[in-house]
C-alpha cells in the first residue's frame, strides 16, 4: 500500500466480487434497523388510545357529572382540609422524626431502645387502628396531665375539649408518620461520610453547628426522595380520616356520594384528579428542591425540565439538518 | 504557583507539642505502645513508619479525635481533651475538647471538605461557627488564604469541581484559617494523581519555612529529607527512632528502619 499506516483502512479485496474495495473513511455509520421496537411502540399506542377512547366514551363516566362536581364548594372545602391536615402531620411528623432519628443514634442505651420501639410499634400497627383508638381516647383517659408518674400532676387538661377531630386526625398521623420519617431521617444521616463528622470536630465547629450546617444538609439529598414517598403515601393516608368524622376530599366525596347515589363514580373520578393534582404538585416541588440540595454533590447541575426541552430541540434539529445533508 | 510565601498568622505562636507515653488499643489490637514525643516550637517533624504502624493514629491521638487509653498529651503545657484533677486525669466536656481542637490544624489524606459549601464557605465557616470572626472579616480572611494558596480565583467554587491537588489546597487554607499553633497532615499527597503532589508539597514547603510547627505524616522520603528538622520512624506502635534526616534516612541504625526505607526508596 501506498498510503501511510494507519492513514486511511482500505477493505479486503473480496475475492467472488468484482467491486472495488472502498475507503471507510469519512463515512457515516448506518443505524441498525430496529423493526421489534417500532412494532411494540405502535401495539402500545392502540392500547394507548383505546384506555383514552374509553374513558372519554363510556358514558358510565358520566364525564359532565364530574365537571359538575370538580369545583363544588364541599368538594373544596374537603380538599382544604386534607391539604391542613397533611401540611401539620408532614411538619410534626418530619420533626418527630429528626428527634427519633438523632435518638436511634445516640450513645445512650435508653433513647436507642425507645426510639427502636417506638419505631416498631408505630410501623406495626395500622394507621386506621392508631385514629380510632385516638378518637376514643377521651373515654379512655377524661383529663391528661403533666407530672411525675404517681406523684402530684402539675398541671392538666380536659381532653375532651383538646381534642376536635382535626386534632386527632393530625396526632394519628403524625405518630405514624414519625415512624417512618425517623427511618428516613436515619438513613440521610449514615449516608453522610465518617471524613464530614471527623473534619467538622477537627475544625472544633460546636456540636450543634455540625449537625445544621454540616450533616444535615448533606444528608437531605438522601432524605428528600424517601421523605418525598412518604409525603405522597401521607397524603393519600389522610383519606382514612373520614373514619375520625373529618370530612377531608374523600370523606366529602364520599358523603355526596351517599346523598347522590348516581353520582359515585364521577365523585371518586374527582378525588382521583385532585389527588393526581396533589402528587404532581408536590413532585414538582421535589425536583427543585432536590437541585437545591445537589450544589456541590455533583460537577454541574442537573438540567430543569424547560433546559432539557431547549437542549432535545436544538439537538433534533441538528439532526435533521444532519439527515438532510446526506 | 503561590503568589507569596506563607507567612505564620499574627496572632499564631508555633506551639510546642508534647506526646507522654501514650498508648491506645482498638479491641484487643494495641496500635500505639508507649509513644513519647516532644516537638518544639517551629520544629517540622515528618514521622515514616509501614502501614498499621500507627502513624496516623499518632496524629489522630494529638487532636484528641481518638482517646490514649493511657498517657497524655499536652500542647504549649496544656492537656488535650483532659484535666488534671489532683493525682488523676479527667475527661474535658465536648465543648471544651471542640475548643482545643480549633487551635490544631488538621489536614486529612481524603481532604474531607465539604462538598455543599463554596471553597469561601470551606475556608470561612470555622472563624464564623467559632464566634472568632464575623461572616465579613471570615470571608476576608479566607480569601487572603486562599490568595496565599494559589487560589484566590477558585472562591466560588465547589469542592467537587477542583482536582484533587487544588482540593487539598484548599484544606490547608480551611486549617490554616484557624490560626493553629501546630499544623497536622495525615499522607497529604497519598490520594493524589502523582502530577498534582508537587503543587501540595510546595505550599507545606511554605509553611515549613514560616515557623508553624509542623507534624507530617508522608511516604514522600525525598520530601522529608529536603524540609523535615526531625525524621521519626514508627513501627509496631513504637518510635524505633529519630532524628535529622541526615541519620535516620541516610544511616539509620535500627535494622526495621534499613527495611522499611530499602523498600520504599
Amino acid at each position: 500500500m501506498s498510503e501511510p499506516p494507519g492513514a486511511t483502512v482500505t477493505l479486503p479485496e473480496a475475492p467472488t466480487s468484482d467491486e472495488p474495495s472502498k475507503t471507510l473513511t469519512a463515512q457515516h455509520v448506518l443505524p441498525l434497523r430496529r423493526p421489534g421496537r417500532w412494532i411494540a411502540t405502535a401495539v402500545v399506542l392502540v392500547l394507548v388510545a383505546q384506555f383514552v377512547h374509553g374513558l372519554v366514551s363510556n358514558p358510565f363516566y358520566q364525564w359532565d357529572r364530574w365537571g359538575y362536581w370538580f369545583l363544588r364548594p364541599t368538594i373544596l372545602d374537603g380538599l382544604l382540609t386534607t391539604l391542613q391536615v397533611a401540611a401539620y402531620s408532614a411538619v410534626l411528623g418530619l420533626l418527630g422524626g429528626i428527634v427519633l432519628a438523632l435518638a436511634r443514634l445516640s450513645k445512650s442505651p435508653v433513647l436507642r431502645a425507645v426510639s427502636w420501639t417506638y419505631v416498631w410499634a408505630l410501623r406495626s400497627i395500622p394507621l386506621i387502628v392508631v385514629l380510632i383508638f385516638l378518637y376514643n381516647f377521651s373515654a379512655l383517659y377524661k383529663t391528661l396531665s403533666v407530672g411525675i408518674p404517681f406523684g402530684p400532676a402539675f398541671f392538666s387538661f380536659d381532653e375532651s375539649k383538646l381534642a376536635t377531630d382535626m386534632v386527632v386526625a393530625v396526632i394519628g398521623l403524625s405518630l405514624n408518620e414519625a415512624a417512618y420519617a425517623a427511618e428516613v431521617v436515619r438513613g440521610g444521616i449514615l449516608s453522610v461520610d465518617q471524613g464530614q463528622h471527623e473534619a467538622a470536630a477537627s475544625l472544633g465547629l460546636p456540636k450543634g453547628y455540625q449537625f445544621r450546617k454540616i450533616v444535615f444538609p448533606q444528608a437531605l439529598r438522601s432524605i428528600i426522595p424517601n421523605y418525598v414517598n412518604q409525603l405522597i403515601g401521607l397524603i393519600k393516608g389522610t383519606s382514612l380520616v373520614f373514619y375520625v368524622s373529618l370530612l377531608d376530599l374523600f370523606g366529602s366525596a364520599q358523603t355526596m356520594g351517599s346523598t347522590y347515589p348516581g353520582d359515585i363514580v364521577p365523585l371518586l373520578l374527582v378525588v382521583t384528579v385532585w389527588y393526581l393534582i396533589l402528587t404532581s404538585v408536590v413532585s414538582v416541588v421535589q425536583f427543585y428542591v432536590e437541585r437545591y440540595y445537589a450544589r456541590g454533590a455533583t460537577r454541574s447541575l442537573p438540567p430543569t425540565p424547560l433546559q432539557k426541552l431547549r437542549a432535545g430541540l436544538t439537538d433534533l434539529r441538528a439532526r435533521i439538518r444532519r439527515e438532510a445533508a446526506v | 504557583m503561590t503568589t507569596e510565601t506563607l507567612e505564620a498568622p499574627a496572632d499564631a505562636e508555633a506551639a510546642t507539642v508534647e506526646v507522654h507515653d501514650v498508648h491506645k488499643w482498638y479491641g484487643t489490637h494495641r496500635v500505639l505502645d508507649g509513644v513519647d514525643l516532644t516537638v518544639r516550637p517551629g520544629e517540622v517533624t515528618v514521622i515514616l513508619g509501614p502501614s498499621g504502624s500507627g502513624k496516623s493514629t499518632l496524629l489522630r491521638v494529638i487532636n484528641h479525635l481518638e482517646k490514649p487509653e493511657i498517657g497524655h498529651v499536652s500542647i504549649n503545657g496544656e492537656l488535650i481533651g483532659v484535666k488534671r484533677q489532683g493525682e488523676r486525669l479527667k475527661e474535658l466536656s465536648e465543648r471544651a475538647i471542640l475548643t482545643q481542637r480549633g487551635r490544631i490544624g488538621f489536614v486529612f489524606q481524603n481532604f474531607n471538605l465539604f462538598p455543599h459549601l463554596t471553597v469561601l464557605d470551606n475556608v470561612a465557616a470555622a472563624p464564623v461557627a467559632t464566634g472568632r470572626l464575623g461572616k465579613t472579616k471570615a470571608q476576608e480572611l479566607a480569601r487572603e488564604l486562599l490568595g496565599r494558596v494559589g487560589l484566590g480565583d477558585k472562591t466560588g467554587a465547589y469542592p467537587r469541581q477542583l482536582s484533587g491537588g487544588q482540593q487539598q489546597r484548599v484544606a490547608i487554607a480551611r486549617a490554616l484559617a484557624l490560626r493553629p499553633g501546630v499544623i497536622v497532615f495525615d499522607e497529604p499527597t497519598s490520594a493524589l494523581d502523582p502530577e498534582l503532589v508537587g503543587e501540595v508539597l510546595a505550599v507545606i514547603k511554605d509553611l515549613a519555612t514560616s515557623g508553624t510547627t509542623l507534624l507530617i505524616v508522608t511516604h514522600e522520603i525525598g520530601f522529608a529529607r529536603e524540609i523535615a528538622d526531625r525524621v521519626v520512624f514508627i513501627d509496631g506502635g513504637k518510635i524505633i527512632e529519630q532524628g535529622p534526616p541526615s541519620e535516620v534516612l541516610d544511616k539509620p541504625r535500627h535494622e526495621r528502619t534499613r527495611d522499611f526505607l530499602s523498600k520504599v526508596l
